[in-house]
């Protein structure tokens, strides 16, 4: 082993690109933990990932069922109609049992923390959202170059 | 794990400081350590400890920082201003608790 100490991590800018369930949890634990160890943390949504901080969205994220090997379930079973609010249903009793609160609640929870919510202009554009259609935490909606210039001195997560 | 008088009391804590047998604290301790924190103990300060002492006596664990902002009396914001840079670490190191073991 090298005899090296490295700098603690200040700052994370976690990417959440995914609009599942499971797609999208990782990336706020993460951001929350993050808080939770005085780290600076900023969460940029992108694509479908986006649907975390709309609305309209953000309560109705599923798991996805199909094309998820780490369900372990045959394609055929996890396109059933049901299936996929099914493993839902389950996954949430599992997390509220960890006291992981909803879409809607954890973005709050993340606002007092102080880690800040950023919204992508060019998914915003490409699924015909606007402004209004976004949660009231989200902090502003940025362009590519903004969001890497709001990195500055952040590890960037890619979720 | 080694000892250390904190308020003139000889108590055992592990490497990062945190209280290895809860019993040993005393709401001494508690504003002694604060201050290693640069914290000055608030009425504030007091809801979230003793919240934190009440379940860990009741459940043996440390409840998740969600369920502090929702029945401490304290909200997430405050807790953050509280406890800055680790609100559940801070407030159990002062507490005289454990490590909190939790992801959320």
């Amino acid at each position: 082993m090298a005899d090296t100490t490295y700098e603690p991590i200040k700052k994370v800018s976690i990417i959440i690109s995914k609009g599942s369930l499971d797609g999208i949890y990782p990336g706020l634990i993460m951001a929350n933990g993050a808080r939770m160890e005085g780290i600076e943390a900023m969460v940029f949504f992108t694509f479908f990932g986006l649907e975390a901080i709309i609305k309209k969205k953000m309560n109705g994220i599923k798991v996805a069922t199909v094309g998820n090997p780490g369900m372990h379930m045959p394609t055929i079973l996890g396109a059933i109609p049901g299936m996929s609010a099914f493993a839902t249903t389950m996954m949430k009793k599992e997390m509220d049992k960890l006291d992981i609160p909803p879409v809607d609640e954890f973005i709050e929870m993340l606002d007092a923390s102080g880690a800040e919510i950023y919204a992508c202009k060019a998914a915003m554009d490409m699924f015909h959202y606007t402004e209004a259609d976004l949660t009231g935490e989200v902090k502003e909606i940025l362009t590519i170059g903004d969001f890497y210039e709001k990195s500055a001195g952040a590890q960037i997560i890619f979720t | 794990m080694s000892e250390k008088t904190i308020n003139g009391q000889t108590v055992d804590v592990d490497a990062e400081g945190y209280l290895v047998d809860h019993t040993q604290w005393t709401e001494g301790i508690a504003g002694e350590i604060a201050g290693e924190l640069d914290i000055a103990l608030t009425d504030d300060h007091w809801k979230v400890i003793n919240f934190l002492r009440k379940e860990y006596g009741d459940n043996g664990n440390i409840p998740t920082l969600r369920k502090i902002g929702k029945q401490s009396g304290v909200d997430m914001k405050g807790l953050y201003t509280l406890f800055p840079d680790g609100p559940v670490k801070k407030a159990a190191r002062i507490a005289g608790l454990p490590k909190p073991k939790s992801c959320v």
